[in-house]
């Protein structure tokens, strides 16, 4: 166990601040708040994916004892709520009023004395349906003949939702005209969910005489959803409180705001009284945010000596029902042009449709950076497809194209600039750690034996930490985080955040970010977050933006306290400011060390009785709002090895080699934790996951008996390494890590999986690579799954 | 109906529903929210308890039928302020992120090492493999409870491990 002297004052392995009350089971999660006289909400769905609401009797539910409201969509009308717009400027139906959409689309809200008298009554609510033909392939939704799902906008003849475009067209094209060599190959990201462990809920309480709505939620953006129930409802922005206690998990599934949450509200409105709403694990797999469905088509044009000269992609993106998905206002396709991944090529472009099918809606939810994933996905399996094409290997081709460390900061071909890299630094140490050339000469010697062995890699680059708030708002709120530290008389300090942990540790992290910029120890440092009445504004937690901005705007807080500790302390040494120097945790006179103020002598003095220097006010606090210039651009390097059963098609991932580089590195402990969990995620999305429907749009992915998720068996112990590459714009170098490994595992592992089919023939597989889908890829069969 | 157990050592009665799952009796009648739910399924395993010291899915278990047996919850691995030497493994080697699953991991490893002490880490996964985490991709579950086989008599007291 560490002892306090072994505690870092500052960046080091911290043992996090969290554990002790997770551990003991006493964390407070939403579904773990219990309030006098609260009632239970839950909803009815929809069991069709396309229907005419003809008519919802709830007439029996409403005289089942327990029962205290049943609420509709005409309720909600009344209200002006049926309709809640997205983050992603369409509108959503709370309640379903004209059709219903999806199946498992929300129709009615039942509030009862308990979670299972809630869920008896659903039962007696009658509704007639009007079935309709369903749209659920994306690539007929845009089928003249399909039918209309929207026909709630006016006007609105087809399932179009956008087009978007980035790059230069007639420049990729002139590149593509002239090259020796193109390839191309169609691939689908399937639909996947995030199914964090604790499922969405909310908790609402309204107090009548002072107007005041108190609303706990498993939200990982607790301000952005104030600002929208007040906008939305009519609700004054300061007479709403939203608290998201601990949260279990969430990967993007808790950014959006669901109906669930405002049929809570609306009903303890309505009641009088506390209520609260947990869905189950179907309701979160069938109605709550999934991610990616891109249909892509990815091209490569190169030289027959292997230099890359352009990538142009298209993209059928399927968003589900309702526009939902949360991303930037102006970034549709969020910032998947960001496909041209780690490698210096002249030309570049891509297109993206994006449709309405008869699905849930969401769209980027899952550690995906927006749609980074699904870039990276596209450019490191076609690097494979090019290689496989060149009969190069794929580390050497890599090596062969990447930007090189003097060439940063770099302009790509879709107007990102990369902030810093050494990108053949970190290949060459996954390449080293993962014993490239023994393993490829394995390779060779299983293969005459008739073993499918296979290794795979990719090299990604993430843009994360948005944003500039000039470029990169949420439904007009930019992307600015703000930050508050006080430093108490004694010197223990109070840092209140924007920005909420589902588990990344920022109560331990964010105390580092202040103890290493002004020497408090992190245990006097408390991290305040996740409650609106008492944090700083910010667009809060996902896209790996926590560190980017909000670690940014913690550090800036530090400083301006430490700028005022200078003036305060040059007072108490009676010396000029000017002639102090900063030690961590002290101003001294400089050339003379023993004159010297802590900062804990300092914040004594700053709440004392002595007389501070003129413009200096008492106390020693200081606040601010971070607006980043840049993104940061993480990046890594990783080998998947694994070895498939010829007999069966199961793929064993036996080894996997992670070398990650986020810049500063504040805590490597709770770093290599997050790039675990993104490499389990990338064994799940790559072997097992998938949200599949049938031609009737019946969800096959609504339980955790379908949608299969790896357990400890199904995992390898890691192999992580790093390299420490700082950004130039970030106040401390630092530059995310929490979607790393989500975005840059998955097609290292498919590559893997091709490589070892290679004696069969096999150019692509798309994910999820089960045994029955290997299996038919081995015979010839691979197809697009569903 | 009325149902009668031991949880965490001490004997409780309570009237309730015959449809009552043990998962919801723990934390809405006995306030021990410590245990947690994440599926429908018997396939999560965040709701796991121990009943008569083997682990069970409390979402698939039904109060009446925990009646007469004892249940051990998260809360009883405390024992007078000293921590269970897995819940200070999963502290020390960052066994949990969210701790949402973290409630029934502890319990599960309890178990193992109650009747394997020293457990390789195969023996380990295998223990585990009936629960999900979403956060920690298992490694450093795996590694917290060899620190616990490590340090069986460890374990601190609140204080300490208050940092």
């Amino acid at each position: 166990m560490a002892s306090v002297e072994e505690r870092p004052i500052g960046y080091g392995r911290l043992l996090r601040k969290e554990d002790p009350r997770l551990v003991r089971g006493k964390g407070h999660f939403v579904d773990d708040i219990q309030l006098p006289g609260m009632l239970h909400g839950a909803v009815l769905r929809s069991p069709l994916a396309h229907a005419r609401v003809v008519s919802i009797d709830t007439s029996a539910a409403l005289q089942h004892p327990k029962v205290h409201a049943v609420i509709t969509g005409k309720d909600l009308e009344a209200q002006k709520l049926a309709w809640i717009p997205t983050l992603s400027g369409d509108v959503q139906n709370v309640l379903a009023t004209d059709k219903v959409r999806f199946q498992g689309q929300e129709v009615a809200f039942v509030v009862a004395d308990d979670r299972y008298s809630a869920r008896d009554a659903l039962e007696l609510i009658d509704v007639e349906y009007e079935p309709l033909a369903p749209v659920v392939n994306a690539r007929t939704a845009l089928d003249p003949l399909a039918p209309v799902i929207r026909d709630d906008i006016e006007g609105k003849t087809n399932n179009h939702i956008f087009d978007w475009e980035s790059g230069d067209a007639a420049a990729t094209e002139a590149v593509f005209a002239g090259a020796d060599v193109v390839v191309e190959q169609e691939m689908l990201y399937p639909r996947v969910h995030p199914a964090p462990m604790e499922t969405c809920g909310s908790v609402a309480s309204f107090d009548a005489v002072d107007g005041k709505l108190t609303l706990w939620c498993t939200t990982q953006a607790p301000h952005a959803h104030r600002t929208l129930y007040a906008l939305v409802a009519g609700l004054p922005e300061h007479k709403i409180r939203v608290i998201a206690p601990d949260i279990g998990g969430g990967f993007g599934n808790k950014v959006p705001i669901y109906p669930g949450y405002v049929c809570s509200v609306v009903a303890a409105i309505v009641t009088g009284r506390p209520v609260k709403w947990m869905e189950d694990r179907t309701e979160n797999l069938t109605s709550t945010g999934f991610a990616r469905d891109y249909h892509m088509k990815g091209e490569v044009a190169a030289t027959k000596q292997g230099k890359i000269l352009a990538v142009r992609v298209k993209v059928l993106a399927d968003h589900g029902a309702f526009n939902a998905t949360a991303q930037p206002t102006k970034y549709p396709a969020g910032f998947f042009h960001i496909f041209t991944g780690s490698y210096d090529i002249e030309a570049a472009h891509c297109a993206v449709t994006g449709v309405y099918t008869n699905k849930a809606p969401g769209g980027v939810a899952y550690a995906c950076s927006f749609r980074v994933t699904e870039a990276v996905y596209l450019v490191e399996r076609m690097i494979d497809v090019l290689a496989a094409k060149l009969d190069v290997d794929p580390a050497k081709l890599r090596m062969d194209n990447l930007i090189q460390p003097e060439q940063f900061p770099y302009e790509n071909k879709t107007g990102w600039t990369y902030d810093s890299g050494d990108y053949p630094a970190a290949l060459k140490m996954a390449m080293e750690r993962a014993g490239y050339d023994e393993l490829r000469a394995e390779q060779a010697a299983k293969r005459a034996n008739g073993e499918l062995m296979g290794i795979g890699l990719s090299f990604f680059t993430e843009t994360v930490g948005a944003g500039p708030r000039k470029d990169m708002d949420i439904a007009g709120l930019g992307m600015a985080d703000g930050s508050e530290l006080r430093v108490h008389p004694t010197g223990k300090a109070v840092l209140s955040i924007s920005v909420k942990t589902q588990g990344q540790g920022h109560e331990t992290t964010f105390a580092q970010i202040v103890a290493e910029e002004l020497g408090i120890p992190p245990e006097d440092i408390d991290v305040v977050h996740g409650d609106t009445d008492i944090t700083p504004f910010g667009l809060g937690t996902y896209g790996s933006r926590s560190t980017p901005v909000s670690g940014a705007a913690a550090a800036i807080v530090a400083r301006k306290v430490r700028d005022k500790a200078r003036l305060i302390a040059a007072a108490m040494l009676e010396a000029s400011a000017a002639d102090l120097e900063w030690e961590k945790g002290r101003w001294f006179v400089k050339g003379d060390p023993e004159q010297a103020a802590t900062i804990q002598e300092i914040a004594m003095a700053a709440h004392g009785s002595m007389e501070l220097p003129e413009g200096v006010e008492g106390a020693l606090e200081a606040q601010t709002v971070y607006n980043p210039t840049n993104l940061t651009f993480p990046f890594g390097a990783y080998i998947c090895v694994v070895d498939i059963d010829p007999g069966t098609g199961h793929v064993k991932v036996r080894r996997f080699i992670a070398v990650d580089d986020c810049g500063t590195r504040i805590n490597p402990m709770i770093i290599e934790g997050q790039v675990h969990g993104g490499l389990a995620d990338g064994v799940g999305m790559a072997l097992m996951q998938i949200i599949a429907f049938d031609e009737e749009g019946n969800c096959l992915g609504g339980s955790f008996m379908d949608y299969l998720i790896p357990t400890a068996l199904e995992v390898p112990d890691w192999e992580t390494g790093f390299t420490v590459t700082p950004s130039p714009h970030h106040p401390i170098g630092a530059k995310g890590i929490g979607e790393s490994a989500t975005v840059g595992s998955p097609p290292a592992i498919v590559n893997a999986i091709v490589d070892a089919l290679k004696p069969y023939g096999v150019g692509h597989i798309d994910m999820p690579c089960t045994p029955a889908r290997v299996w038919a890829a081995m015979q010839g069969r691979a197809e697009p799954p569903q | 109906m009325q149902v009668t157990m031991t949880v965490n050592d001490d004997e409780v009665t309570r009237e309730i529903e015959p449809r009552l799952l043990l998962v919801h009796f723990l934390r809405d009648h006995l306030g021990l929210t410590g245990t947690h739910w994440g599926c429908d399924t018997s396939n999560c395993g965040t709701c796991v308890v121990l009943m008569d010291g083997e682990p069970v899915k409390s979402c698939t278990v039904l109060a009446a039928m925990a009646g007469g047996h004892r249940v051990a919850t998260v809360e009883s691995m405390e024992r007078d302020g000293v921590l269970d030497p897995v819940q200070q493994g999963f502290i020390e080697e960052h066994g949990l992120q969210c701790g949402f699953c973290t409630p029934g991991m502890m319990l599960t490893a309890r178990a193992l090492l109650d009747r394997n002490p020293d457990p390789t880490e195969h023996e380990i996964r295998e223990a585990i493999s009936g629960q999900i985490c979403r956060c920690t991709g298992y490694a450093t579950i795996v590694r917290s409870i060899r620190w616990a086989a490590e340090h069986p008599a460890s374990g601190s007291t609140a204080e300490e491990v208050t940092v």
